[in-house]
């Protein structure tokens, strides 16, 4: 089975502030990592080749440094790495990014493709599904553990108060929660191995005709960020002390009437 | 002159780091409390390929470089002293293995070693024979084509539960230094015997124990290097060693000053932050400038080693400054933290305790200013 990770390099939002004036994310000196979900859907994806085989590729779109997370993948265990870089594709929404990735995913060949549920810095859960859509596959969100039986796979999905335990053919794709599967470590081996394999660049030109191009980048991008801003603390509330029961009821009645809530 | 790491060495740091933040911090004082290394840890450290870094892949080790076995030391060592510890003294037997095995040696008992299934340990020490190495007692004696060994191991690190021992014996006393020769004793020989564990101020999780050779049976295939080479064998690990002990005193520095500053910044008396005092801003760019001295010396070190250049003098300043440094560091950051940092609950006061040694063993600091001031010539 072949199977392709889809891998998005993420600020460890653990360590990133927000700018309190301007409401953006401060992400200088900030860490890049792999997006955790993705992260347990490479490790599900080399248990799966451990198990019956085949061979795991990881594909990620971004700037040129999403090359360190490739490499980690590499260094985790993955055959195959695939960047995704050019300047038409800067600036796409979760669309124009699902389109792009479709297209390059096509191109590569899949039996099986992984993606994680959410990215933790946009946390929109969008770009999966959309790819699955793209490429007109079956898929299977919020997965948590998955079985193979052949060209079938029988996946455990979360749901709000159960589960949904599914048996879907291959090709597909399957979004991983971050329960799916702990990641191993890296090997040491591994460190030095993934600089010896080559990253495979896919640009504009590699992909043309895998995708319209007025649908990708930032003209291409039917969203746009209306303005984003930080939650303003609260400020402190009052404190009635020594009141009776009669007291505290018609000052809280009061208070709503105050603020129009009653 | 370019002293950015490559991506290569930047990825290993971040394994090193994650693996150190996640497995051994919430154990290392359980570890040093109770005196013991876990065995799960030993575990997942080969499972990783931590126990190989600098050996070759075609004995199934790791395949990376002195730089590499370094930034690790730093890391494990920020975290817990006696993991660095473990780690280097494996690393020192299988120098010996790597640099004058045979090509048979190697495949027998390197490859365990560095492939992940096997623990080593090296004895050199003996009860009257520190600093003083040339004065070995012990004794190997060739009969057919078997060496019998005699003598008593001091402060044999990981010998408690390692499987394969590295060990030097006299075979000529008339020929002085040039008598003793290294040998491999395999756990459970008839006659090997390690004794309890020493009870130690610092790097207490760490096994650490006497050896006694009663007439230990070992076939001639088992010594390495020719007869007499053993000193030579014994002296170039040691060499390398302590580029890992150098890294280990940073990575004890630079753990401890993390605390020390973490806590600075939270900790207030007199209505400010102990960390806003401007004693308290210069003592700590002081140490960490010193911190950083030490580093640069130790990857000058491990470059050089790397770059296949003589490094034993680079290895000895390195050595000798870097523990220095962190004695002092460790030091200045329990003052830093007051009475807290006095307390076992922080671990800073372990770190103190865990320096001292890297001052001591793989060549004392005295050791150390004979190598610098031998290869400076001044006799
Ligand atoms: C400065 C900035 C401006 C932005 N502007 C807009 C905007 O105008 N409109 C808008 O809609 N969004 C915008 N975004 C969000 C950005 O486009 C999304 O982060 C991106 O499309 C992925 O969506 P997500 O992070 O929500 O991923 P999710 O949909 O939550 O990710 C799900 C999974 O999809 C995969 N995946 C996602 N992205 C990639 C990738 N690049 N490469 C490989 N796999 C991937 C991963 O497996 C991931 O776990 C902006 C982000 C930034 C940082
Ligand atoms: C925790 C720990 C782990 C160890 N692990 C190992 C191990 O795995 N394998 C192993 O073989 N050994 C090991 N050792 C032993 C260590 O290497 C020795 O303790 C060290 O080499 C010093 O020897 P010594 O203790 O006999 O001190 P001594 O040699 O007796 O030295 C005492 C003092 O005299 C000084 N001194 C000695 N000679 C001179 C001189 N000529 N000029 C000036 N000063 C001098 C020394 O520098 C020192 O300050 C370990 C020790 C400890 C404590």
């Amino acid at each position: 089975m072949k199977i392709v990770v889809c891998i998005k390099q993420v600020p460890d939002t653990s360590e990133v502030k927000l700018d309190s004036k301007t409401g953006r994310l401060m992400r200088e000196g900030v860490p890049s990592i792999i997006n955790p979900d993705d992260k347990s859907g490479i490790e599900a994806a080399l248990r799966i080749k451990e198990e019956t085989g085949g061979s795991v590729a990881v594909v990620s779109m971004g700037p040129p440094q999403a090359d360190f997370a490739l490499r980690e993948a590499l260094a985790m265990g993955c055959d195959e790495a695939y960047l995704i870089t050019a300047k038409e594709f800067a600036g796409s929404d979760t669309f124009a990014t699902a389109k792009i990735l479709a297209g390059a995913l096509g191109k590569i060949g899949f039996d099986l493709i992984i993606t994680g549920r959410q990215a933790i810095d946009g946390d929109t859960a969008q770009v999966g599904p959309q790819i699955a859509e793209n490429l007109n596959i079956p898929q299977v969100s919020y997965v948590e553990d998955i079985e193979v039986n052949g060209c079938a796979l029988t996946v455990k999905r979360q749901f709000e108060d159960r589960y949904h335990i599914l048996e879907v053919k291959t090709p597909c794709l399957l979004t991983a929660l971050s329960e799916l599967a702990p990641p191993r470590y890296m090997h040491v081996r591994g460190t030095v191995e993934a600089y010896e394999k080559e990253v495979q660049t896919l640009g504009f030109e590699d992909l043309a005709g895998t995708f319209d191009p007025s649908c990708i980048g930032l003209a291409g991008s039917p969203t746009s960020v209306y303005k984003s801003f930080g939650k303003k603390p609260k400020g402190a509330g009052e404190m009635h002390k020594n009141l009776s029961a009669d007291e505290a009821v018609s000052l809280i009645i009061s208070k709503m009437a105050e603020r129009h809530i009653i | 002159m370019d002293f950015k790491l490559s991506k290569q060495h930047l990825l290993q740091q971040k394994l090193y780091r994650d693996f150190a933040e996640a497995e051994i911090r919430p154990i290392a004082q359980e570890m040093d409390e109770t005196e013991t290394f876990s065995m799960d840890l030993l575990g997942k450290l080969h499972k990783y390929g931590l126990m190989g870094i600098p050996f070759s892949r075609a004995y199934g080790g790791s395949g990376g470089d002195y730089l590499g076995f370094s930034l690790c030391m730093e890391e494990v060592s920020k975290i817990d002293g006696a993991t660095g510890l473990t780690m280097s003294v494996h690393s020192l037997a299988c120098s010996c293995i790597d640099n004058f095995g045979t090509e048979e040696q190697k495949q027998r008992f390197l490859r365990p070693l560095v492939d992940g299934s096997k623990t080593g340990c090296f004895g050199l020490t003996e009860p009257n024979a520190g600093s003083d190495a040339a004065g070995q007692q012990s004794k190997a004696v060739l009969y057919h084509d078997k060496y019998t060994i005699n003598g008593t191991k001091i402060f044999t690190t990981n010998s408690g539960f390692a499987d394969t021992f590295v060990m030097f014996a006299m075979t000529d006393k008339s020929k002085g230094i040039r008598g003793i020769s290294a040998f491999l004793v395999e756990k459970g020989a008839p006659g090997l015997a390690v004794g309890p564990n020493i009870r130690r101020m610092g790097v207490r999780a760490s096994s650490n124990c006497e050896v006694s050779y009663e007439n230990v049976e070992v076939p001639a295939s088992n010594r390495l290097g020719k007869e007499g080479d053993g000193f030579k064998i014994a002296m170039k690990a040691l060499d390398g060693g302590r580029i890992g002990i150098a890294a280990q005193a940073v990575g004890l520095a630079q753990g401890a000053l993390n605390e020390a500053v973490k806590y600075a910044k939270e900790r207030k008396q007199f209505g400010k932050r102990i960390s806003s005092f401007q004693s308290s801003q210069f003592k700590i760019a002081d140490l960490q400038t010193r911190i950083d001295a030490a580093r640069l010396m130790t990857h000058r070190a491990a470059a050089a080693r790397d770059n296949g250049e003589n490094y034993s003098s680079h290895a000895a300043m390195a050595k000798l400054f870097a523990s220095r440094m962190a004695n002092d560091v460790c030091r200045e950051c329990v003052q830093l933290m007051g009475g807290y940092g006095y307390c076992r609950e922080y671990p800073v006061e372990r770190a103190l305790r865990d320096a001292k040694i890297t001052e001591i063993y793989e060549g004392t600091s005295e050791v150390m200013q004979m190598v610098i001031a031998g290869a400076m010539k001044v006799f």
